[in-house]
């Protein structure tokens, strides 16, 4: 099926094999390889990208799926050289070691930062439910998001230059 | 992991969707149960009809006494609901606690129901709080109470090319629900959740999502609790399921303790 | 020489490609013309192969070609990395590990892959290893070591009918141990299962095989945490090929644990059938796939007996114990429980009297090998759990009886080193203060108090100790060796410093989340008196450094990092003979500090990148000496290192599910010098994570069958965020004598001591609420804890 995708602020036409997960096109047509494959269950939010805004795991969404949609991975989450508070925080605070499991972990926290932008440290766990990490134990990632809240004056919208949808009632509507 | 070859079709309306599984393949709502199976090639549809972006079944709505859930509304939207959050508080509640964020963004009520996983959530909360699931298909509309939609394991009332279009939740003004699970610590799926809807006049619904093979109406702890009697045993009379993660001595424990801990929070 | 790196917590330079998504892993990489591999397995977990049928798949669409064992045949098995002999001397048995198994031939636990089909994409080759028609001839199977042992178990290997690998006894003579235990005024027996767990890295593993034929020569990209390693093993063993002909590249790599060491059949049959082929060919695991095939870790099940005189003196400790290698021996599978494990049975107390009784066994599963603290963490945990459960029976304070057992402080230098009783020599060690450290962080007659008040309210609280001593930055060569290693286990490195004074440093280490662009550049940095700008870290490609060992058993900066000095040294001896020559003084007169040379009393001098440019543009240089600033070291360690800490785990046990919440876990480790304290830290945490999961989380599952029955991450428990507190950590320094950085290794301690203290704690809290458990079987999950509370 053809496609048209969003991605990272660039329309991205593709003519798609109707089962190509949106992970595999992001991986393989268009080399963004930041977004990365951890499970088959849809468990480990190593997949974790932002569809129309909000957090979902592109391992368990077909590309088809995403047509006409604004897809933003972890090579988008800045704007334009400079770092997203999230990715200054994982540096400040240790927040990875081998970094596999990293971009998903960044583009969860955004997610959570733009619901949520002062989170207590449980609303930090709650919230990494669906991120496996193997090297660090959590504790410095908690303090990395910890750590990017607090930088953030305004309340951290992770890249709202492509945002379309209501963040607060998380009402999805199609895009144009 | 990649699924076996099929075609995908998308809905713009239900209409267009039940025309389109008229002619065979299964409803795609948020995938959150369908494409892991279809991965493990554990299922293998040869069309998948995309009902995920259909405008009319995304709507969260109070039509008198009932609160109007669109089925490919999100776990995420529910839980993030006002409009749930006044008029059914334990289904905002209840569905800020399936699965994780990301798969609350995209999994749907209908298609959780529709699944019917013994170990969801939603099934005992549409069931304690007397809801009607609204399918439609070819031959129109219809209404099936909660009570009779699940009929077992995976399996439910629905018919072949139907989809469901509501959840119609009768709001419970005075009253109070809650709905406590005990959550397999892998998949935090229910290895035992209890929702109890208690109403204005002191009369409670229990309901157990993980405890058997179909989620049910536990009517046995009912009828003890609305005659003022204690609860020893909940899911009396039932079969209980029996994993590596909670024999069946175990799971009748915890349902116990489960409907219990769901009784104080509505007391 | 001043430090203004050493010791700082640096951030790490290797984040930003991972925080933007520019990590290059194994899977991240694109060939041009690169098809995928796919591999046909065993369903079962052993069956006999009566026929494979590839005539339909072959003629599936994209498909490049489907090699089946008969095709390899004439390749060798995966080679064993250690021999340890049975105890009458009978030599170790090493079944052949097949590349695939051949029609005739047996699998021998589930995913033994039977056929790898090649195609255009990774779903045309899942789509045609349908297609392949393999009739099997399923036997039984035997998953449990206990019961491979039994007469009329299922065997593993036909040709050894007993499913030993070999049995190994050490310590002091039996004879000795059970006459120190018989003066015993008490014995704690324990009989437990170390259960088997998976390693779990992150990334899954992915292989692409490349041949250029024109130059005759291969290369591998391979997510490993030893390249050099995988590249002689896979040259000399597996596929004999000249060495100088393959080229590994381990890439950025997500996680090892120990599960990477081991060299795969998928290694080596990607590399040979890109030759066949003439294309790169690309595998990368599926999780399920990694559940199965990836080295597993643990898997002992033990008896255990602890003897105390009426003071509370060790007086003897016996041990039986078998262990599960699998189906096949891995890299380091025999030394696991062996010289890993029983050498470690000293702990850090004064046990007269000791002895091991060992069994390795095959079974139908997947290989055992090392994984994270590998064979420590058991002995640990056989201690550990000894000595809170002696306390709970003998109505003692088990920090106490700790303190009364402890080996007395021994720095190393000035006193000698602590000879154990099973073989090992301790370097340094200082244990009461770590102790007196977690229990002054605990609050620990507060905690008895609390304690005391929440059983007045219905709640169960525990505490649980665990104080380790590990043995890391292995090792000696000639020490490892005469143990049965097959391989030296030194380390090397090259620094070469560049005519402007920039410096590349070349490290046999492998970094898969360690930091080593970072702490390894700090150490560099201060040696040189130079900004790590100036500096760059290169591993992981076996074409650009010249050997290496690799990553595992917290070696990297022990060994690797001591290689790194003793290159540093060289050129600064060199650079001294330059520098004199150019200040026209002698060398003796020279002080090297911030990065340069000054004459002594002057303040003449000339700078690093001054003698740098001049030895390689050597006009006013001295006689007899050659150009150029570059030098390589092999650094052999005279040790192993002994790092040391205490654990200490605070749990809330829910009286009516049996569910344990962790409401603190206090750490406090001595790892010797430390370089990169965030870094240290970061170790221990993850160590932690991985400690406590196996205690409350983790343990595969397999049926009668032998089929893994929780082989995803719906079933297999990882731990998530949401299980742990923040962690509590402190540490002290006592550093090792031997080596030139004084550092011991930090990777694997906290797993090593966290597990026992996590479930000394639930004991604890049980005993507390009047159930008097001795054990309860790991992981500690819900159900077991509230089964043990029903007696």
């Amino acid at each position: 099926m053809k496609t048209q995708i969003t991605v990272n602020g660039k329309p991205r036409a593709a003519d798609l094999e109707d089962r190509t997960l949106l992970v595999d096109y992001l991986r393989d047509s268009l080399h963004l390889t930041g977004t990365h494959v951890g499970c088959d269950t849809s468990s480990c939010g190593a997949c974790t990208v932002h569809l129309d805004g909000v957090a979902v795991k592109a391992c368990t969404i077909l590309a088809v799926q995403a047509d006409g949609c604004q897809v933003t991975t972890i090579e988008g989450l800045a704007k334009g050289d400079g770092m997203h508070p999230l990715q200054d925080g994982f540096k400040e605070c240790h927040g990875l070691q081998c970094g596999f499991c990293t971009p998903g972990m960044i583009m969860a926290a955004a997610d959570l930062l733009t619901r949520n932008p002062h989170p207590t440290e449980a609303e930090i766990r709650t919230a990494l439910e669906g991120n496996i990490c193997r090297c660090t134990g959590y504790h410095n990632i908690v303090k990395s998001i910890q750590w990017a809240a607090e930088q953030a004056s305004a309340p951290l919208l992770a890249d709202s230059h492509l945002w379309t949808n209501d963040t607060v009632t998380r009402e999805i509507v199609e895009t144009a | 992991m990649i699924t076996y070859p099929f075609h995908y079709k998308k809905a713009g309306s239900v209409a267009e969707a039940v025309a389109l599984l008229a002619e065979g393949g299964k409803a795609l709502s948020g995938g959150h149960s369908l494409i892991p199976t279809m991965k493990l090639r554990l299922n293998a549809p040869d069309t998948l009809v995309d009902i995920g972006r259909i405008p009319e079944l995304k709507t969260i709505t109070v039509e008198g006494d009932e609160l109007v859930i669109g089925a490919g509304a999100t776990h995420g939207q529910i839980a993030a609901s006002e409009v749930v959050k006044q008029h059914q508080p334990m289904f905002a509640e209840g569905a800020s606690h399936i699965g994780d964020p990301a798969v609350r963004n995209r999994g749907t009520i209908g298609g959780s129901l529709a699944h019917a996983d013994p170990s969801a959530d939603w099934p005992a909360m549409v069931l304690a709080a007397d809801a009607t699931v609204v399918v439609e298909g070819t031959s129109g509309s219809r209404s099936v109470k909660a009570t009779d939609f699940f009929t077992g394991l995976f399996s439910t009332a629905m018919h072949d090319g139907e989809i469901i279009t509501q959840i119609r939740v009768p709001v419970n003004a005075g009253g109070k629900a809650s709905y406590q699970k005990f959550a397999q610590p892998a998949s935090r799926y229910a290895i035992v959740g209890c929702a109890v809807v208690k109403s204005a006049d002191g009369r409670v619904n229990v309901a157990f999502s993980g405890v058997s093979e179909a989620p049910f109406r536990d009517t046995a702890a009912e009828q003890l609790i609305n005659s003022g009697q204690v609860v020893s045993t909940a899911a009396s009379g039932m079969s209980i399921l029996s994993d590596h993660y909670a024999s069946e001595e175990y799971r009748r424990h915890l349902a116990t303790v489960y409907l219990k801990r769901a009784l104080a929070a509505v007391a | 020489m001043s430090n203004r790196y050493i010791g700082q917590s640096v951030k790490r330079r290797e984040d930003k490609r991972f925080i933007t998504g520019k990590g290059r892993y194994t899977d991240d990489i694109v060939l041009p013309g690169m098809v995928h591999a796919y591999f046909v397995r065993s369903p079962y977990a052993h069956a006999r192969v009566t026929s494979i049928d590839t005539t339909e798949a072959k003629a599936a669409p994209g498909v490049v070609a489907i090699f089946t064992g008969d095709d390899v045949a004439a390749l060798n098995g995966v080679p064993c990395g250690w021999q340890v002999n049975f105890r009458n001397g009978e030599t170790m048995r090493e079944p052949k590990h097949p590349m695939l198994i051949a029609t005739g031939d047996t699998a021998k636990h589930v995913g033994d892959p039977v056929a790898v089909i090649i195609a255009e994409t990774k779903a045309l080759a899942t789509d045609a290893a349908e297609l392949v028609v393999i009739e099997w001839e399923e036997l039984s199977a035997v998953a449990n070591p206990a019961k491979a042992l039994a007469t009329d178990a299922p065997k593993v290997h036909d040709q050894y009918p007993d499913n030993r690998a070999f049995d190994w006894t050490f310590g002091n003579p039996i004879e000795e141990v059970d006459a120190a235990m018989a003066t015993a005024a008490h014995i704690t027996e324990l009989e437990f299962v170390n259960q088997r767990v998976v390693p779990n890295a992150m990334e899954p593993r992915s292989y692409i095989g490349q041949y250029d034929d024109v130059a005759d020569k291969y290369t591998l990209y391979t997510s490993t945490q030893n390249p050099h390693l995988i590249r002689l093993l896979m040259c000399a063993f597996v596929l004999g090929i000249p060495e100088h002909k393959v080229r590994v590249v381990g890439p950025d790599v997500g996680g090892g644990f120990g599960s990477k060491i081991y060299h795969y059949t998928e290694e080596a049959l990607v590399t040979w059938a890109a030759k066949e082929i003439n294309q790169p060919i690309k595998w990368t695991s599926d999780r399920s796939e990694a559940f199965l095939m990836d080295a597993h870790g643990r898997d002992h099940v033990t008896k255990a007996e602890m003897g105390f005189d009426a003071e509370g003196n060790i007086v003897g400790l016996r041990i039986k114990t078998v262990a599960n290698l699998g189906a096949y021996l891995s890299t380091f599978a025999p030394a696991v429980p062996t010289y890993l494990h029983g050498t470690l049975l000293q702990g850090l107390y004064t046990t007269p009297k000791i002895n091991i009784d060992m069994t390795c066994v095959f079974t139908h599963t997947v290989a055992v090998d090392a994984y994270r603290g590998a064979g420590r963490p058991e002995a640990t945990y056989l201690l550990e759990r000894l000595m809170d459960l002696a306390a709970l029976e003998m109505g003692k304070d088990p920090a106490q009886l700790r303190f009364q057992n402890f080996i007395p402080p021994f720095d190393g230098v000035t006193q000698p080193g602590y000879q154990t009783q099973v073989a090992l020599q301790y370097d340094s060690g200082n244990y009461a203060p770590v102790l007196e450290r977690g229990l002054e962080m605990l609050g620990y007659a507060d905690f008895r108090q609390a304690q005391a008040e929440a059983a007045q309210t219905g709640k169960l609280l525990g505490v649980g100790f665990s104080t380790y001593v590990e043995a890391c930055g292995i090792a000696p060569s000639a020490v490892v060796g005469s143990l049965g290693a097959r391989a030296g286990l030194y380390e090397s490195a090259q620094v070469r410093v560049q005519p402007t004074g920039k410096v590349s440093v070349f490290t046999g280490s492998h970094s898969h989340g360690q930091g080593h662009e970072t702490t390894f550049v700090q150490v560099v940095a201060d040696k040189l008196g130079i900004p790590m700008e100036d500096i760059e870290l290169i591993h992981g490609d076996s074409d650009t450094v010249a050997f290496g060992m690799g990553t595992y058993g917290s070696r990297s900066l022990a060994v690797g990092g001591s290689a790194i000095v003793k290159s540093i040294d060289k050129i600064l001896e060199k650079g001294a003979k330059i520098a004199a020559h150019r200040l026209e003084c002698a060398e003796s007169d020279l002080t090297y500090a911030d990065g340069k040379w000054t004459v002594n009393g002057t303040d003449k001098s000339i700078g690093f990148g001054d003698v740098a440019l001049t030895a390689y543009v050597p006009h006013i240089y001295p006689a007899g000496l050659e150009p150029g600033l570059d030098f390589s070291s092999f650094y052999d360690p005279a040790n192993f290192t002994y790092p040391f800490g205490c654990h200490i785990a605070v749990v809330e046990v829910d009286k009516e599910t049996g569910k344990t919440t962790l409401k603190r876990m206090i750490a406090v480790d001595d790892v010797g010098n430390i370089i990169n304290p965030m870094i240290v830290e970061g170790q221990i945490h993850g160590g932690l994570a991985q400690g406590i999961g196996q205690a409350l989380l983790e343990g595969t599952i397999y049926d009668e069958n032998g089929q893994l029955t929780n082989g995803s991450y719906m079933d297999y428990c990882m731990p998530r965020a949401d299980d742990f507190p923040m962690f509590e950590t402190d540490n002290q320094v006592t550093p090792c004598p031997h080596n030139p950085l004084g550092v011991k290794g930090a990777g694997e301690a906290g797993a090593i001591g966290s597990t026992p203290s996590v479930v000394n704690a639930v004991i604890d809290a049980l005993w507390h609420g009047g159930h008097q458990v001795k054990d309860i079987l790991m992981p500690l999950t819900p159900e077991r804890v509230w089964r043990a509370m029903q007696h």
